[in-house]
């Protein structure tokens, strides 16, 4: 171990050499590369956590650099992917870290995947659809998850372990219709530092061999209105949850059999998964530059277009984000016409 | 009266006598709210049971979704 790179942190009595080691023998997952995952992403790297996987759906866009860290302006020329982009940054902060970085949804076939493999799950998508899956998974292979959200200055977080707290599923009465969490409000990125300060900071106890040391509540704040909100979790934890309960059957496991599209939050964007596996970029390059009306722009790990008022950008994995409607039709329509 | 809510003080008018009247005026009645009145976390149902008196401490949270 390079003793200096980490010594402050070792000073640190609760962590010290022996939670060091047992934070470069660990492996989380981020769960989205927006603002929270980015954040998180760096604070883990930087502690030497010896395994990163960063999975998220999305590519860098301007208005993301206002608060999500790792990326930049070159990063916004170049439409990289959130999670390949963080990959570049974060190798640069700690090359000792091994990162995963996968570009796609956080769908059920790859959580089954790399979630056994992990010691903790670290929220940091923005919708609850993925966070009941994450909670399901996580039930079931028996790992902690801690949930973190913001919005405008107001954040919320939890940390989820299993056989001891509630679970999301418990808490399901209290998740937002949907819809109703895609803000049209804002946010002020100092929210963000402060949802992963928490985060990170239950993080580093769960890995460092620190438990006792967790909050076991569930918090909130509003850094505008200067409130701040802890609450005893406990009494919430359903005797019959099907996530967590004797009698568990894991619904959001089932129920998640792939989303074929989605609006996203806020965005103005539909997402659309097609049957097919993989797209060849190339080849759909080639067709459509054909027609001399379309403007193309491709990198290794996509291609986007601009036709009407519409940009379509077609991930390597098939899926395609389709910006300037939220009508999930009119994306289809748009979709068959131009990529068949 | 005066109560605590979210660790801010708050001055409420007579009629606001329950968790419901206080979720009324402060306009939060569309939301889906977990609340704590004296450590105590309350169903939907006691909202109206739930009388305030001073010095009363409510925490209130919501969640949210962006990421
Ligand atoms: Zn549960």
């Amino acid at each position: 171990m390079e003793t200096n790179r980490y010594h402050r942190q070792i000073l640190f009595a609760p962590i010290g050499e022996a939670g060091q080691e047992k934070l470069i023998r660990s492996h989380v997952l981020i769960v989205g590369a927006g603002a929270l995952g980015s954040s998180s992403a760096e604070a883990l790297t930087r502690a030497g956590v010896g395994q990163l996987t960063i999975i998220d759906r999305d590519y860098v866009e301007e208005s993301n650099l206002q608060r999500q860290q790792l990326f930049s302006e070159a990063d916004v020329e170049q439409k990289m992917p959130k999670a390949v982009a963080a990959k570049q940054r974060l190798s640069g902060v700690n090359s000792h870290v091994k990162i995963d970085a996968i570009v796609g949804d956080a769908e059920i076939d790859i959580l089954r995947q790399i979630v056994p493999e992990t010691d903790l799950i670290i929220d940091a998508t923005d919708n609850f659809e993925t966070r009941l899956l994450l909670n399901d998974i996580a039930q079931k292979y028996q790992k902690p998850w801690i949930y973190g959200a913001v919005v405008a200055s107001y954040g919320v977080t939890f940390t989820v372990l299993p056989e001891k707290t509630p679970c999301l599923q418990c808490l399901q009465e209290y998740i937002p219709a949907n819809g109703a969490t895609c803000d049209s409000v804002g946010i002020i990125q100092p929210v963000v530092q402060k949802v992963v300060s928490q985060q990170v900071t239950e993080a580093l106890k769960l890995l460092t061999g620190n438990e006792a040391a967790l909050s076991g509540k569930l918090i909130s704040f509003d850094l505008w209105k200067n409130e701040h909100t802890e609450m005893e979790a406990a009494a919430l934890r359903k005797p019959d949850c099907p996530s967590c309960s004797s009698k568990r059957s894991y619904p959001n496991l089932a129920y998640n059999s792939r989303l074929k599209t989605a609006v996203l939050c806020g965005r103005n964007t539909v997402q659309l998964r097609p049957n097919r596996k993989r797209a060849d970029l190339d080849e759909v390059a080639k067709e459509l530059q054909k027609n001399k009306q379309i403007k193309l722009f491709q990198n290794p790990y996509l291609l986007s277009f601009e036709v009407d008022s519409f940009r379509i950008v077609l991930f390597q994995d098939g899926r395609a984000l389709v910006h300037g409607t939220m009508d999930q039709l009119e994306a289809k329509n748009i979709y068959h016409r131009y990529l068949g | 009266m005066k109560i605590t809510v979210n660790g801010n003080g708050l001055e409420i008018q007579e009629e606001v006598k329950h968790i419901k009247g206080l979720i009324d005026f402060l306009e939060l009645e569309d939301k889906p709210l977990i609340i704590e009145h004296n450590q105590q976390i309350l169903q939907k149902e006691e909202h109206e049971r739930a009388v305030l008196e001073n010095g009363d401490k409510v925490e209130i949270v919501h969640f949210v979704g962006g990421g």
